[in-house]
């Protein structure tokens, strides 16, 4: 076993990129991510490692997109104003298939908003925040030792695909001390990357480009893109659930939300409302079916998060007319409490009866 | 694999044609490029950045590694290379609205942080690949698509020039400007684009070579008064030489 270590959220994801064998980091100073870029800013150039800070988040996604493409790890961080700066550079790294991380500690918005926990960038994040028809794997911790735990996967999923992919959660996380287990080292290699543009010594020369103007050959790249999003929702599909065996009223929720339904169903739970909570843990792929098979069996399903209603659509779109779907959300930087979810799941439960 | 026979075409340029237009600028860049990375003997090691802009497609044309980057982000994408890649030569290309107008916080900084990169600027006065809109270069008075009056200091600003711009900031290496304006400007031109390579292989850091060049399609002129633009018009606006050498500025 690793040590066992008390750590912020931010750091986590920090000392979790630093044991992926991460490379190179840039970053822009942004609230509530700050500790991250302070942290790579103190342990990369310690090991030998890339850190700068860039002129924006904007030259930050495109040093990444550098690095990447040199065939070595990369890795930026930002939350949601510095993240829909970095969209043209994901969307550009999706289109040339680079390997890159992205992680968005997300704040309340639209516009400069607040610096509270927020999940409104749910949609920016799953349905392809820049433009074209691409999609980059999500990966949302619900603590930090998955703050960790996720990082370190998020390298490995974007090396194996060729693929941006998103940590995403949430100021609260981000910022939040809690005891987590380090992954012992040494991170298993990086694959070969005969691709990389690394200079063609003894081999033609290789081009990074995502521009395709000959008629058709964009179109194959996407066909190509398509069929890998069909291998990465085939195979990369991650959630949890709790208590979901018996339940009636099932609750759905990520990141800081699935913190807070979890200790509402066991308030429920022990107040006889037989509540369960899934998870998604991968936010794309969208673990569909599993949500789909347990809505068949609930009474009610009732969505908690951070934003107006968007993980919620995923959600009706999984299951459909089988079951009623409610939401219990908070906007512009406000957490539901605890009190408020089990409030609307005593309601929820009377009404059905 | 490596021939040793002297080939008239740089070993470093494919023998694809290229799409430029008739007098364009870029074609002759390139070959110096391919000339002089073939001179250096570093062509294994070299590594392009394209812009978005005519030169978008300069990878069809040089056999070495090159790599796109978005509108203007070219100089932030060579800092992601070279940085895990210190052993390379790493050199960007951009057009005055890559450069100058949209990329201008990238090449600022780049230059700032004294990155040890590459950096050659074509200044044709004007958006290319977009159809002839007015760029930062554009001189004024100069009509173009977005400036059909011609270039109105009031409203739109006088020409950015690069070179002193970049010059107010202490660590690059090495500032200079020539003109294709005619066999002796090119040769000037494939001189300082060795420098700064040579500067770069050496560790010297960032090097920075603006080429004035005709672009006979919206500079609207025949290829000959391209040349004569470039020359004359432009040279008299961006003036031509040695800003800074070996680290030090050069009093005009
Ligand atoms: C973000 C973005 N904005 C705008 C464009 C459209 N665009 C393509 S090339 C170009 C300008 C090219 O002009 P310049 O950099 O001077 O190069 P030239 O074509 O003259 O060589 C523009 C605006 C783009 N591709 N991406
Ligand atoms: S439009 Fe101008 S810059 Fe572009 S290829 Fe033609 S001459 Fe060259």
């Amino acid at each position: 076993m690793g040590d066992r270590v008390l750590m912020t959220g931010n750091d986590a994801v920090g000392e979790g990129a630093v044991r992926a064998g991460c490379d190179a980091y840039y970053g822009y100073p942004i609230t509530p991510q700050n500790e991250l870029t302070a942290y790579m800013a103190l342990h990369m150039p310690a090991k030998g490692r890339v850190f700068i800070q860039a002129e924006s988040e904007v030259a930050a996604i495109n040093m990444v997109f550098g690095t990447a493409a040199a065939g070595k790890r990369a890795m930026t961080s930002s939350s949601s104003p510095g993240i829909s700066l970095k969209q043209e550079g994901i969307s550009f790294l999706a289109g040339a298939e680079l390997p890159a991380v992205i992680v968005n500690v997300q704040r309340g918005g639209p516009g400069l908003g607040n610096i509270s926990p927020s999940q409104a960038d749910y949609f920016q994040a799953v349905k392809g925040g820049g433009h074209g028809d691409y999609h980059q794997i999500v990966l949302a911790p619900d603590s930090v030792q998955e703050m960790h735990d996720l990082t370190i996967l998020a390298f490995e999923l974007a090396d194996r695909y060729r693929t941006p992919v998103m940590v995403l959660t949430d100021g609260r996380l981000g910022q939040m001390m809690e005891p987590l287990v380090l992954s012992e080292g040494p991170a298993p290699a990086p694959p070969d990357k005969p691709w990389a543009i690394n200079g063609a010594a003894g081999r033609e020369p290789n081009l990074i480009r995502s521009l395709y103007l000959v008629e058709g050959e964009l179109e194959q790249l996407n066909i190509r893109l398509q069929k890998k999003y069909a291998r990465i929702s085939e195979s990369e599909k991650r959630w949890e659930e709790r208590d979901t065996g018996d339940c009636d009223i099932l609750l759905v929720a990520y990141g800081t939300s699935a913190r807070i339904a979890k200790g509402a169903a066991a308030e429920a739970r022990a107040a006889g409302i037989r509540a369960g909570v899934f998870r998604p843990v991968s936010l794309w792929p969208f673990p569909g079916e599993r949500l789909r098979e347990l809505a068949s069996q609930a009474r009610r399903i009732l969505v908690v998060e951070m934003s107006a209603g968007q993980l919620i659509e995923d959600v009706r779109l999984s299951v459909g007319e089988r079951v009623p779907v409610d939401l219990e959300g908070r906007m512009g930087g406000g957490i539901p409490s605890v009190s408020d979810v089990l409030a609307r799941l005593r309601a929820l439960d009377t009404e059905g009866r | 694999m490596e021939e040793k026979a002297i080939y008239s075409r740089p070993d470093s340029l494919t023998d694809r044609p290229m799409h430029y237009c008739p007098g364009c600028g870029h074609g002759t860049v390139h070959k110096l490029i391919a000339e002089v990375v073939d001179e250096m003997g570093i062509r294994e090691k070299t590594i392009g950045i394209a812009p978005v802009g005519c030169a978008v497609l300069a990878y069809f044309y040089m056999r070495f590694d090159v790599m796109e980057a978005a509108h203007g982000r070219t100089p932030a994408v060579a800092t992601g290379v070279k940085r895990v890649l210190p052993d390379k030569l790493v050199f960007s290309y951009q057009g005055d609205g890559d450069l100058a107008a949209i990329g201008m916080a990238e090449t600022i900084h780049a230059a700032n942080r004294g990155e040890n990169i590459s950096v050659v600027f074509i200044n044709n006065a004007v958006y290319g690949m977009t159809g002839g809109q007015m760029a930062p270069t554009t001189l004024t008075g100069q009509k173009t698509a977005t400036s059909p009056g011609g270039r109105l200091v009031e409203t739109m600003g006088p020409p950015v020039k690069m070179c002193e711009l970049l010059n107010t900031l202490d660590r690059p290496y090495h500032i200079e400007r020539v003109a294709l304006d005619g066999p002796a400007g090119v040769r000037k031109a494939r001189k300082a684009i060795r420098t700064i390579f040579e500067a770069q292989r050496d560790g010297k850091g960032y090097g920075f070579v603006e080429v004035l060049s005709p672009c006979p399609t919206y500079q609207r002129c025949t290829p000959v008064e391209s040349l004569k633009f470039v020359g004359n018009d432009m040279a008299a606006t961006f003036p031509l030489g040695l800003f800074r050498r070996g680290g030090e500025r050069i009093d005009a």
